[in-house]
C-alpha cells in the first residue's frame, strides 16, 4: 500500500471516530412531528397604543420564553419567524389547552380609580403568588416594586372608602374598597378557581405581553413515531438499509463492498453534522436523508459503471479507476449541484417542514459527494494496490 | 434497444398521462389537509371501533346544532380505534370551548373519547405556506435552468425543468385521483422527487454532452440514444436502490409515514422514466427542429448563390 493511501485511510478512520463521538454526546433533537407535543404559531397585533414593532416582537418572545419556563417545559424552542410572528413549540407537554391558555395571555393587568384612572398595571409587581383570601377564595398576593409602592400608596390613600377596579386583559376582576393605606402588598381576588389563580400570578411573575397574541395556528401531536411506531420505523431504517447494501454487494461485488463502508461512512457524518448544527430531524428531514443516501448510491453507481466502461475500452485496472473517478466527477458535480440548487432555494424561501427538508438535503449531498469521491477511492485503491490484476474480475467488467 | 426511434409514442404516452394529471386537478381538486386550507383536524380515540356514520349523526345532532358541522370530513383510520375529524366553523377552527362541546357529546352518544391530536389552522397561514413552498419551487427551477445553460446549454436546461414539471404534475394528479390527503410532509415528497428527477436527468445529459464531444458520423438520433443505453444500467442501479429505501419505509413503517412513501414510490418511478423517455426526446426534437430551420434557411441563402453541401451539427 503506498504511504498516501495508509494516511488517507487514517485520516478516514479519524473523522469516522470523531463523528461517532459528536453522534453519541450530542442528542439528536427529533421534530415535534416524530416525538408529539404542542406547536403554535403566534402574531403580534398593533393596538392603538402600541404599535407591533421588531421591540415589541422581541418583548414578547421574552415575556413568552419566561412563562414557559414557569411551566417547566423541557427544551422548549421559541424562535420568531418574519416580523411578527412568534413559533413556540413544546415537546412532551401534557394539557394543551393550558399552555395555549398560559402562553397566549396578553396578561395585562391594570389597576384603576372610580374615574376610571389607571394607577398602576402588571409591570408595578415585584412578586405575585397564589393563595386564598380570608375567605378561602383562590386569590393572588403579590409585592409591589419601590416604584410600585409609592403609586399604590397614594392611590390608596386618595382612594379610602371607595372602591379600586381590578382588570385583566380589560376583563374586571374584582372592586375591592379601600379600607387604609396600602403600601407595597395585596392580594387580587375574584379569579374564579385555584387553578387559574396559580395561571395567573405565574403570568404575573413572568410579565404582561407588550402587545396582544392571536393563535394563527396551533398542533397538538401524538408522536408519529410512538412507541409502537419508533420500533416499526427502526426495523424499516434497518430493512431498507440492509436491501441497499446487499444490492450494491450483489451488482458490483468488490466495489459494492467498498461503497457500502463509505455508505457508512456517508451516515456517520451526516448524523453527527446534524448533530453540530443542532438540527431539528422531522418526517420531511427523514425524506431528504433518504434522497441523499439514494444520491450517495448513484455517485458510486456512476463512477463503477464508468470504471467498467473503462476497462472495456482496453485500459488495466489501476488506470480505469483513475480514469473512471476522474471522468466521473464532471458528472456527480452537475447533478448534485442542480440538486443543491433546489435545496438553497427550498432553505431560503420556506418554512417549517420545507426548511428542515432543505437542510438535511443539503447536508446529505455534500457529504455524499465526499464520501463517493474521496472515501470510496481511498478504500478502492488501498485494496486493489496490493494486487491489480487479480482484482480485475472483481469489478465486473 | 432503440429508444429515440420511438420517442414520439413516448412523448405522447406522457402528453397523455400529463393531460390526465391536469383533468384529475381540475376536476377532482386535491384534498389539501387543514395544514393548507385552514380549520380543525382532530384525531379521536374511542375505547371500541366505530364508523364514520356513527359519530357524523353525533356531530349533526341537536347539542351541537349551532356549530352546523354538517360539512365535517368523518374518517376512521383503519386498524385502530380512532377517527380523524375536519371541521371548521363559520371559516375558522374550533376554538377550545368547542372541542370540549363535540368531547362532550360523542362521550355521551357514544362512549368514552379522548383527543389526542389536533391542529388548529387560521386560513390565512395555510395559504402563507402554500404560496411560499410554490414559490420557492418556481425559483429553484429558474436556478437550475441557469445553471444548466451554463454548464450545458440552454435547451439541456429546459429539457430539464419540463421533465421536472411532468413529473410534478403526474404525482398530483394521482393523488388527486386516489383523493389522499396533501399535508406538509407531502410536500416534501414533491420536493424529493424533483430534486431526484433532476439528479437523474442531468447525468443523461452529461452523457449527451460527453458524446457529442467525442462525436463522428453518427446521427444526432443515434448519438442520443447511445448515449441513454449507456447510461441505462446507472439509472435503473440507482432508483433501484433508491426505491429499496422507500418500499421500507412503505411496508414496514407506521402508518402516517405511509401516504408520505406511496407519494415518493410513484415520484421515483415517474422521475426516472421521464430522465430516460421524455428529457432527452425533448431536447433531440427542439435540437433537430433548430437545425431544419438552419438548413431551410442555408438552401434558401445558397439558392441565390451557388449549391454546395451544408453540414450542421
Amino acid at each position: 500500500m503506498r504511504s498516501g493511501t495508509l494516511w488517507k485511510l487514517v485520516g478516514i478512520a479519524a473523522l469516522c471516530v470523531v463523528c461517532a463521538v459528536v453522534i453519541y454526546k450530542l442528542p439528536m433533537n427529533l421534530g415535534l412531528d416524530l416525538r408529539g407535543g404542542t406547536r403554535m404559531v403566534l402574531e403580534a397585533r398593533d393596538t392603538d397604543t402600541v404599535k407591533a414593532d421588531e421591540d415589541a416582537v422581541a418583548r414578547a418572545k421574552e415575556v413568552i420564553e419566561r412563562r414557559v419556563n414557569q411551566l417547566g417545559v423541557s427544551e422548549p424552542a421559541i424562535y420568531l419567524q418574519g416580523a411578527k410572528r412568534i413559533v413556540v413549540e413544546l415537546a412532551g407537554v401534557k394539557d394543551p389547552q393550558r399552555a395555549r391558555e398560559v402562553i397566549g395571555r396578553t396578561a395585562q393587568l391594570e389597576f384603576r380609580d372610580e374615574q376610571g384612572n389607571v394607577i398602576m398595571t402588571g409591570s408595578d409587581l415585584k412578586n405575585a403568588t397564589a393563595g386564598s383570601d380570608e375567605y378561602g377564595r383562590p386569590a393572588v398576593h403579590f409585592e409591589l416594586t419601590s416604584e410600585g409602592a409609592k403609586k399604590f400608596e397614594k392611590a390608596t390613600r386618595e382612594n379610602i372608602g371607595r372602591p379600586i377596579s381590578i382588570y385583566l386583559d380589560q376583563e374586571l376582576l374584582s372592586s375591592p374598597v379601600v379600607q387604609s393605606v396600602i403600601r407595597d402588598k395585596g392580594q387580587i381576588t375574584g379569579i374564579g378557581s385555584m387553578d387559574k389563580a396559580k395561571d395567573l400570578s405565574m403570568m404575573l411573575r413572568a410579565g404582561a405581553l407588550p402587545v396582544p397574541l392571536d393563535l394563527l395556528h396551533s398542533e397538538v401531536l401524538e408522536p408519529t413515531l410512538g412507541q409502537e411506531s419508533i420500533d416499526q420505523s427502526k426495523v424499516a431504517a434497518v430493512i431498507g438499509a440492509g436491501l441497499v447494501v446487499l444490492f450494491m454487494l450483489a451488482v458490483y461485488r468488490l466495489p459494492g463492498i467498498m461503497a457500502d463502508i463509505a455508505l457508512g461512512v456517508y451516515g456517520l457524518i451526516v448524523l453527527a453534522a446534524l448533530a453540530v448544527i443542532h438540527a431539528v430531524l422531522t418526517l420531511p428531514g427523514i425524506a431528504g436523508l433518504i434522497l441523499s443516501v439514494g444520491m450517495a448510491v448513484d455517485a458510486n453507481v456512476i463512477i463503477f459503471e464508468r470504471i467498467k466502461e473503462e476497462m472495456r475500452g482496453g485500459k488495466r485496472l489501476r488506470a480505469a479507476i483513475d480514469a473512471g473517478f476522474t471522468r466521473a466527477f464532471g458528472c456527480i458535480l452537475d447533478s448534485n449541484v442542480t440538486t443543491l440548487i433546489t435545496a438553497a432555494v427550498l432553505y431560503v424561501y420556506g418554512t417549517g417542514a420545507v426548511r428542515g427538508f432543505a437542510v438535511t438535503l443539503g447536508l446529505g449531498i455534500v457529504a455524499s459527494m465526499f464520501t463517493a469521491i474521496v472515501v470510496t477511492r481511498v478504500l478502492i485503491t488501498a485494496v486493489v494496490d496490493r494486487n491489480p490484476e487479480r482484482y480485475a474480475r472483481y469489478f465486473g467488467a | 434497444m432503440d429508444i429515440i426511434g420511438k420517442r414520439r409514442l413516448f412523448l405522447a404516452i406522457s402528453g397523455i398521462l400529463v393531460a390526465c394529471g391536469i383533468i384529475a386537478l381540475l376536476t377532482r381538486g386535491l384534498n389539501l389537509g387543514v395544514d393548507f386550507t385552514g380549520g380543525s383536524l382532530l384525531r379521536l380515540r374511542f375505547e371500541r371501533p366505530v364508523t364514520a356514520s356513527e359519530v357524523s349523526e353525533a356531530l349533526t345532532s341537536r347539542e351541537l346544532a349551532d356549530m352546523n358541522l354538517r360539512k365535517a370530513v368523518v374518517q376512521p383510520i383503519g386498524g385502530t380505534n380512532d377517527v380523524q375529524v375536519r371541521a371548521q366553523v363559520g371559516g375558522r377552527p374550533l376554538n377550545d370551548e368547542q372541542v370540549g362541546r363535540i368531547v362532550a357529546t360523542l362521550s355521551q352518544r357514544i362512549g368514552q373519547v379522548s383527543v389526542i391530536e389536533s391542529q388548529m389552522v387560521e386560513g390565512v397561514i395555510g395559504r402563507e405556506l402554500l404560496s411560499r413552498a410554490l414559490t420557492a419551487v418556481v425559483i429553484s427551477w429558474i436556478g437550475i435552468i441557469i445553471y444548466v445553460s451554463v454548464r450545458f446549454e440552454f435547451k439541456f436546461a429546459v429539457a430539464a425543468v419540463l421533465a421536472l414539471i411532468h413529473d410534478t404534475i403526474i404525482v398530483l394528479g394521482a393523488f388527486a385521483l386516489m383523493g389522499r390527503q396533501v399535508n406538509s410532509p407531502f410536500i416534501a415528497a414533491v420536493l424529493t422527487i424533483i430534486g431526484y428527477s433532476i439528479n437523474d436527468t442531468i447525468v443523461i445529459f452529461d452523457k449527451i454532452r460527453e458524446n457529442l464531444r467525442l462525436r463522428k458520423k453518427e446521427t444526432l438520433e443515434e448519438l442520443t440514444n447511445k448515449s441513454i443505453l449507456q447510461t441505462l444500467t446507472r439509472s435503473l442501479n440507482t432508483v433501484i436502490t433508491t426505491l429499496l429505501a422507500v418500499f421500507a419505509l412503505f411496508f414496514f413503517g407506521g402508518a402516517s409515514i405511509k401516504d408520505f412513501s406511496l407519494a415518493l414510490i410513484i415520484g421515483l418511478i415517474t422521475g426516472t422514466y421521464s430522465s430516460i423517455f421524455i428529457a432527452s426526446p425533448i431536447w433531440l426534437e427542439w435540437r433537430m427542429w433548430e437545425r431544419a430551420r438552419q438548413q431551410r434557411r442555408i438552401a434558401a441563402a445558397s439558392r441565390s448563390k451557388q449549391p454546395g453541401p451544408a453540414k450542421a451539427r
